[in-house]
C-alpha cells in the first residue's frame, strides 16, 4: 500500500522509551482524552473493524448477491468446496510464486542500490529522483506502461531484441511461460523504491566510526557490511520484507490492468480470483472464505518468518 | 574510507548505479515517448526513442475518447475530502497515541498493524453491503468514507511519529506558564505539528487518486468514476488498446501524484530519518 506505513513503523525499532515517555504528565485528562479519540474511533469501529468481523461471518453462510431468500448459516461448507476447489489452488499457488517471487529480488535489489547511495557517488541525486517515479505513481499507470513496454510489436523490449538480433521477440504479457515471469518484474520495479528508502534510512543509521575502525583494523566490505551494518539494518530488513510480502500477495491493481489473471489463470492472483468470485459471479459467502484462508496462510508464513528470523538473532 | 575504496571498485559501483538508473528511468521515458508518438509511427515494427515527428494528437484522441475531465474531478473531490476528514480524524488519536500510555493506544496501535495483513477482499464484501444498504453505492461518499477508513492506518502511524518529535518539554513549560490544555494544544503544538500534518494529508491524497480496487467494485456508471478506473477503459476487449492515447492518458494522470511526491518526498524520509537519529 504505502511507504509511509512502512517507513514510519520503522522508527518503532529504535531503542523504546526515550526520555519523555518517562516523565509525569499534566493530570486530569481523562475525560479529554476520549474527546480526542472518538472521532477516529467510531469510523475505525463502523468501517474497518464491524466490517472485519461481518467478512469472517459472511465465510460461514451462503451470502450471493442480488438474492431474494435471506442467507443461510452453512458452517464450513464453503471452507470444504475451497479444499476441493482446485481453480483456487492454482491461484493460491501462483500468488505465493508472486509474492516470493517479487519479494526477495525487492530486498536484494533495494538493498544493492541502499548501500550504493550511501557511498559518495556522482549521480545520486538523480537516482533518489528517478526512485520517485514508481514510488508515486498510480499502479494502474504502472500497469499501462508496463503494457506499453511489453507491446509485442511497439514494445521497447521486443525492438531492443530485434536491435540486437536476438529474434523476433515474443508477446510476453499473454505467453503462457512468460506471463507470470513478466508481471513479477513489474512488480519488482513498483515496490523497489521504498523499500530502498527504508532500507537507506537504516544503512545511515549505522555509526560511521565503527566503520572506520573496521577498516582500520583491515576489514574488507563484506566483512564491515556483515559485522557492522548488518546488525543495525537487520530489524528494518525485517519489518519491510514481512510488509512487502503481505502488500505483495494481496496486490490486485496491477496484475488487473497488466493481464487481468491471464493467459489461462496463469496470473491469477489470490485477489483477482476473490474479486471475480465475488463481484462477477455474485458468490459474496465463498469469496469472503477465500480471504478467510488468505488471512491465515499469511499468518502462518509471518509468524514462522519472524519467530525464525528473531530467534536467530537472539543466538548471535 | 573513500580514500581506502580502490578505483576497480569505484567504477563496478558506478556501472551498478547506471543499471539501477536504467532500469527505474527506461519505463517512465517510453511512455513520455509513446504519448508524443503520432499514431503512424505507433504502427511501424521498429519504434523509436524520439519521435519523429511529436505530436498532441494523442491528448485530443484520449479526452475524446474517454470523459477524463470528469473522472479527474471525481478523483479530485474524493481524494481531497478523504485527506482532509482523514487528518482532521486522525490528528486528536494519534496525538493520545503518541503522548499516553493506555490500553487503548495499544489496541490503536494493534489495529493499525492487524489491519494491514487482511486483503481488501474480505474487506470490500461487507462494505459493498453496508454501503449498499445506505444507498451509497455509485456516489463518492461512499467511496470517501472508504477511503478515510483506508487511510487512517499510515496517517495514525505518521502522526504519532510527528507527535513525538514535538518536545513534551514544550507543553509542559506552556501549562507551567498558566496555558490550559486547550490553549496548550492550539498555540505551541499545533504550530509545530503543521508540517507533518500537511506532509500527512498529502500523503492520504495521492494514495487516494492512485486508488483502483474500491473504486472499480463501488462506482458503476461511467459519470461517477474515478481516473484510475477510467483509465482501465483503454485497454479494449481482447487486450486490444490504441496505444496512444493510453500512453497520452496515463501520462496525465501520474503529474499530480509525481508534482505532490516531489514535495513531500524529503519530508516522509527526513521524518523516517529524524526517528533513527533519535534512537
Amino acid at each position: 500500500m504505502t511507504l509511509a506505513s512502512a517507513t514510519v513503523r520503522t522508527e518503532r525499532h529504535g531503542p523504546p522509551g526515550s526520555p519523555q515517555d518517562k516523565r509525569p504528565r499534566p493530570s486530569g485528562r481523562s475525560a479529554g482524552a476520549w474527546f480526542l479519540v472518538l472521532p477516529a474511533l467510531i469510523p475505525i469501529l463502523i468501517l474497518s473493524v464491524g466490517p472485519l468481523l461481518y467478512g469472517i461471518a459472511l465465510a460461514f453462510t451462503d451470502a450471493q448477491s442480488g438474492r431474494t431468500r435471506s442467507t443461510q448459516w452453512v458452517g464450513g461448507l464453503n471452507f470444504q468446496d475451497l479444499l476441493h476447489d482446485t481453480l483456487f489452488w492454482d491461484s493460491f499457488r501462483i500468488g505465493l510464486v508472486w509474492a516470493f517471487g517479487v519479494t526477495v529480488p525487492q530486498f536484494v535489489l533495494a538493498l544493492g542500490l541502499a548501500l550504493l547511495l550511501n557511498q559518495n557517488l556522482r549521480m545520486r541525486w538523480l537516482a533518489r529522483a528517478l526512485a520517485i517515479i514508481p514510488w508515486a505513481m498510480p499502479e494502474v499507470v504502472v500497469g499501462l506502461m508496463w503494457r506499453l513496454v511489453y507491446h509485442p510489436d511497439a514494445g521497447f523490449l521486443n525492438e531492443t531484441i530485434r536491435d540486437l538480433g536476438l529474434g523476433d521477440g515474443r508477446d510476453w504479457l499473454t505467453g503462457l511461460a512468460t506471463a507470470l515471469p513478466a508481471v513479477i518484474v513489474v512488480g519488482v520495479w513498483a515496490g523497489m523504491p521504498q523499500t530502498t528508502v527504508a532500507l537507506l534510512a537504516g544503512v545511515q543509521n549505522t555509526p560511521q566510526e565503527l566503520h572506520e575502525a573496521a577498516a582500520l583494523d583491515g576489514a574488507g566490505a563484506w566483512r564491515r557490511f556483515r559485522t557492522v551494518t548488518w546488525p543495525v539494518l537487520r530489524p528494518v530488513a525485517l519489518a519491510i520484507t514481512a510488509l512487502n510480502f503481505i502488500w505483495n500477495f494481496n496486490s490486485f491493481a496491477l496484475v488487473y490492468v497488466l493481464t487481468n489473471g491471464g493467459p489461462g489463470g496463469r496470473t491469477r492472483l489470490p485477489m483477482l480470483f476473490a474479486y471475480e468470485e465475488a463481484f462477477h459471479y455474485g458468490q459474496f459467502g465463498y469469496a469472503a472464505a477465500m480471504g478467510c484462508v488468505m488471512v491465515a496462510v499469511i499468518s502462518v508464513i509471518l509468524a514462522v518468518y519472524l519467530a525464525g528470523r528473531l530467534g536467530g538473532g537472539e543466538d548471535r | 574510507m573513500s580514500m581506502r575504496t580502490s578505483a576497480a571498485a569505484r567504477a563496478g559501483q558506478y556501472a551498478a548505479l547506471l543499471g539501477y538508473l536504467v532500469f527505474l528511468a527506461f519505463p517512465f521515458l517510453w511512455l513520455v515517448s509513446t504519448a508524443f508518438k503520432p499514431a503512424r509511427e505507433l504502427g511501424s515494427l521498429h519504434p523509436t526513442w524520439i519521435p519523429d515527428q511529436p505530436t498532441l494528437d494523442n491528448f485530443r484522441k484520449a479526452f475524446d475518447e474517454q470523459p477524463l475531465l470528469q473522472a479527474a474531478a471525481n478523483s479530485l473531490v474524493a481524494a481531497v475530502c478523504a485527506a482532509l476528514i482523514a487528518v482532521v480524524v486522525a490528528t486528536p488519536l494519534a496525538y493520545v497515541m503518541a503522548r499516553r500510555r493506555s490500553r487503548l493506544s495499544t489496541a490503536a496501535t494493534g489495529w493499525v498493524v492487524i489491519s494491514q495483513a487482511f486483503p481488501l477482499v474480505l474487506l470490500i464484501i461487507p462494505l459493498f453491503l453496508i454501503l449498499k444498504n445506505l444507498r451509497l453505492i455509485n456516489t463518492l461518499w461512499g467511496l470517501i468514507m472508504v477511503y478515510v477508513v483506508w487511510a487512517l492506518p499510515f496517517a495514525l502511524w505518521m502522526l504519532a511519529g510527528y507527535v513525538r518529535a514535538v518536545p513534551v518539554e514544550l507543553e509542559e513549560a506552556a501549562s507551567v506558564d498558566g496555558a490550559g490544555r486547550v490553549r496548550t494544544l492550539v498555540s505551541v503544538t499545533a504550530p509545530l505539528l503543521a508540517p507533518g500534518i500537511v506532509a500527512t494529508a498529502l500523503f492520504a491524497f495521492i494514495t487516494a487518486w492512485n486508488e483502483l480496487f474500491f473504486a472499480l467494485v463501488l462506482l458503476k456508471t461511467p459519470e461517477k468514476q474515478t481516473l484510475p478506473v477510467v483509465l482501465t477503459h483503454f485497454i479494449g476487449a481482447e487486450g486490444a488498446a490504441d496505444l496512444g492515447p493510453l500512453a497520452a492518458a496515463a501520462f496525465l494522470a501520474t503529474l499530480p501524484s509525481l508534482v505532490i511526491f516531489a514535495v513531500i518526498q524529503r519530508r516522509i524520509t527526513g521524518g523516517m530519518l529524524a526517528g533513527a537519529v533519535k534512537s
